[in-house]
């Protein structure tokens, strides 16, 4: 009993001596404070992250942030909100805009960052990703992002083929590249993400048919399966695997076989989120620059446009206090201006534009990136993603895209599973008309 | 005359207040978060609408039929497989012990490794599977990635995994069983097969109602080797009840993935009691 006693007072003293120490350092005024910053563990993530961070800690001597690494995808969202609920987070955290963060109670557990002096040069559309209740609460984390197919133009060039601005002029392309042996879409459903594309990436498309969507879809006022424009993202799924332009082995493979595939020239188009070209660019530096992007082809030539997502934030808790939430700020406006564009360059070949005024990017950006600032550029040519104008995504669109993908269910049964799946996730936020 | 414990109470006190905090409290705790829609942050009061969604939820009408052909499948294989290769194993063979652990070995490595190391190797174009089936010129299907094969191709790994178990249960069941009758069978003339189908089969009876009641429990509330395989893919195709509930989990559904758990708690009772039951008294009668 005694040792026990013994042993126990020496581990409360163990702990509170632990405690004591680093509560000590972190009211030394900004000096010597340590600040933890939690990325996703992918390849591009962890390298901003880590650049930012070093970047920052030379600028600030008396700060040192330390990058921590989570899982991505639902996991990730998992430990996110678990970590904010147990009031465990670290001091400051790179996740996802738009819904994503709308799920995160943003009111209870993030704090409001509108009135650094940096959120006034934050672009509009990152603005409105980053927007809870009329607050802002991010910096931004890397590059925009399109939703688009990536395509081989060494094939289009050899084949004589242009790049096609509706449907019809894309299956049109399909036919003449299945006739000469290669395969015209390459889809890898062995990482179930990468399915979605033909029905995210499609929502320019959407938005041009009704400009309103977006807010009647949170208010329940229009349903994926009724509305033709946005059904028709799962009738090019089906009509891509019943023609089969698929590449043969499009059940099993992962992004890294898919993005040989297009790399080498054996499969003509991808339709994945523009930042692969980043893990392209590193496994096949040489061929770069014979990949494209175009917008999702839709219905009316005159309307199509690319659809694009706004880059992740960096938040701040409401854990964080103190000195600690002091040097947090700092580290926000950091990043958030010129040189935290700097550094983000320096760390990771960018693969978009940059959501903050005064940041451009090098001349020496891949052709997929000028592709896309084409689109950019031109007014009415992009939208956001519909997941950063409405809070309401269901979690198993990706499942339900395998299926339509796959012959296993049809684009009507698939759309309307999908409205079935994303009425949970408005209840689940509270959402009024649902 | 109320008869004293030998313990004076607090003793109880350690073991009740670890048994309260860790089981009491969460057991009625998930039962009335199952009752809200939580989202971690705050949780306001329902009523049964979870139920109603989980009930409606169109994957789970699949997974519940997944489940059962899972939990038969893996039970009546195990079954089947361990009586025999027990009946090897307790049989005058060369390198009894060395073959008996070779049979118990998967048992003890992890799940997901085994899960991620067959997924490799039912690949239905690089996999060793195909290829080996290819050499001798059959066309193996899909074996995780075509929807009428993922269920039964993870059901038979699983069979793999577990067999060791059942056999290891088998074996003792047959070593438990008298000489004498062996003896008194052979002095009536019995052959190999009547010691198997007259001694063998129902003197092993115990052992055959733990294997059907562990690895019927084992397979209804299967996760970890069908979400290492298939994720309950392709699309739904694989889902069982608990990767439907994980999947509400990991979307933040917490109440909705609480009231699944309160529903598989009570599908699991619902089938292991009675069958416990039935298969016990049958043994009685026997």
């Amino acid at each position: 009993m005694r040792r026990f006693l013994t042993a126990s007072v020496v581990l409360c003293l163990a702990l509170t001596g632990c405690s004591a120490g680093s509560l000590g350092s972190s009211e030394d005024d900004g000096d010597g404070v340590t600040l933890t910053f939690l990325v996703d563990n992918s390849d591009t993530n962890r390298k901003l992250g880590e650049g930012l961070a070093t970047a920052f800690t030379a600028a600030n001597p008396g700060i040192t942030v330390k990058v921590e690494i989570r899982p991505q995808g639902t996991e990730g969202d998992n430990l996110i909100k678990t970590r904010l609920a147990t009031g465990d987070m670290t001091d400051v955290f790179q996740y996802n805009s738009g819904s994503l963060m709308q799920a995160l109670a943003p009111a209870k557990n993030l704090v409001a960052v509108g009135d650094q002096p940096w959120a006034a040069q934050l672009d509009q559309n990152f603005t409105t990703s980053v927007t809870a209740d009329g607050k802002v609460y991010a910096a931004p984390f890397g590059n925009y992002n399109a939703g688009a197919i990536l395509y081989n133009r060494a094939v289009y060039a050899r084949l004589g083929l242009t790049v096609p601005v509706t449907w019809a002029e894309f299956e049109a392309n399909n036919a003449a590249l299945k006739s000469a042996g290669i395969a015209p879409v390459v889809q890898s459903y062995g990482e179930t993400w990468t399915s979605q594309l033909f029905i995210l990436g499609d929502f320019h498309n959407v938005s041009a048919a009704d400009p309103r969507f977006a807010e009647k879809y949170t208010a329940n006022q229009v349903k994926y399966a009724s509305t033709p424009a946005a059904v028709a993202g799962f009738q090019h799924l089906q009509r891509v695997h019943d023609a089969g332009w698929t590449n043969e082995d499009f059940a099993s493979a992962k992004l890294d076989d898919a993005i040989a595939l297009l790399a080498e020239g054996k499969g003509a188009h991808y339709p994945i989120l523009s930042g692969i070209i980043s893990q392209l660019a590193g496994t096949f530096p040489d061929k770069v620059d014979d990949i494209g992007l175009f917008a999702v082809p839709g219905a009316d030539a005159a309307k199509n446009g690319l659809t694009v997502w706004a880059p992740a934030g960096v938040y701040l808790p409401a854990s964080t206090t103190d000195a600690k939430r002091e040097a947090a700020l700092k580290f926000l406006a950091f990043v958030a201006s010129p040189a935290g564009c700097d550094a983000q360059t320096a760390a990771a070949a960018p693969q978009g534009p940059f959501a903050l005024t005064g940041c451009t990017l090098p001349d020496s950006v891949p052709q997929a990136v000028k592709d896309m600032q084409t689109y950019l550029s031109t007014p009415g040519r992009s939208s956001l993603a519909l997941e950063f104008l409405s809070p309401v995504k269901g979690p198993a669109l990706e499942q339900i895209c395998v299926e339509v993908g796959s012959g296993i269910r049809d684009a009507k049964s698939g759309a309307e599973l999908y409205d079935e799946d994303v009425k949970k996730q408005a209840q689940q936020l509270g959402l009024t008309g649902w | 005359m109320v008869r004293r414990s030998v313990y004076p109470y607090w003793f109880l006190l350690p073991a009740a207040v670890v048994y309260g905090v860790l089981f009491l409290a969460p057991t009625f705790a998930s039962f009335w978060f199952s009752l809200t829609r939580w989202t971690l942050f705050e949780s306001h009061f329902v009523g049964l609408d979870n139920f109603v969604t989980f009930f409606r939820e169109p994957a789970l009408v699949k997974g519940f039929v997944n489940t059962l052909i899972y939990g038969v499948v893996t039970s009546g294989a195990k079954v089947v497989l361990g009586l025999l290769l027990a009946v090897v194993l307790t049989s005058r063979i060369v390198a009894r012990g060395y073959l008996r652990s070779v049979v118990f070995f998967p048992v003890l490595v992890s799940t997901i490794g085994v899960g991620l190391t067959f997924t490799v190797l039912m690949n239905p174009e690089r996999g060793l599977i195909n290829q080996v089936l290819g050499a001798a010129g059959v066309d193996g299907p899909g074996w995780l990635t075509d929807p009428s094969w993922a269920l039964l191709s993870v059901a038979a790994v699983d069979v793999w995994k577990g067999v060791g178990l059942a056999t290891l249960i088998y074996i003792a069941g047959i070593v438990s069983i008298p000489q004498e009758y062996f003896e008194a069978a052979r002095v009536d003339g019995a052959g190999a097969w009547a010691n198997f189908r007259h001694l063998i089969l129902p003197l092993a009876r115990p052992a055959t109602v733990t294997v059907i009641i562990l690895s019927l429990i084992g397979g209804l509330r299967s996760f970890d080797l069908i979400w290492a395989m298939t994720r309950g893919g392709p699309g739904f195709t694989s889902d069982v009840i608990a990767s439907v509930i994980y999947k509400q989990y990991q979307a933040g559904f917490y109440g909705l993935s609480t009231a699944g758990n309160v529903v598989l708690f009570v599908v699991v009772t619902a089938i292991v009691l009675p069958l416990s039951r039935f298969l016990n008294r049958k043994e009685v009668e026997a």
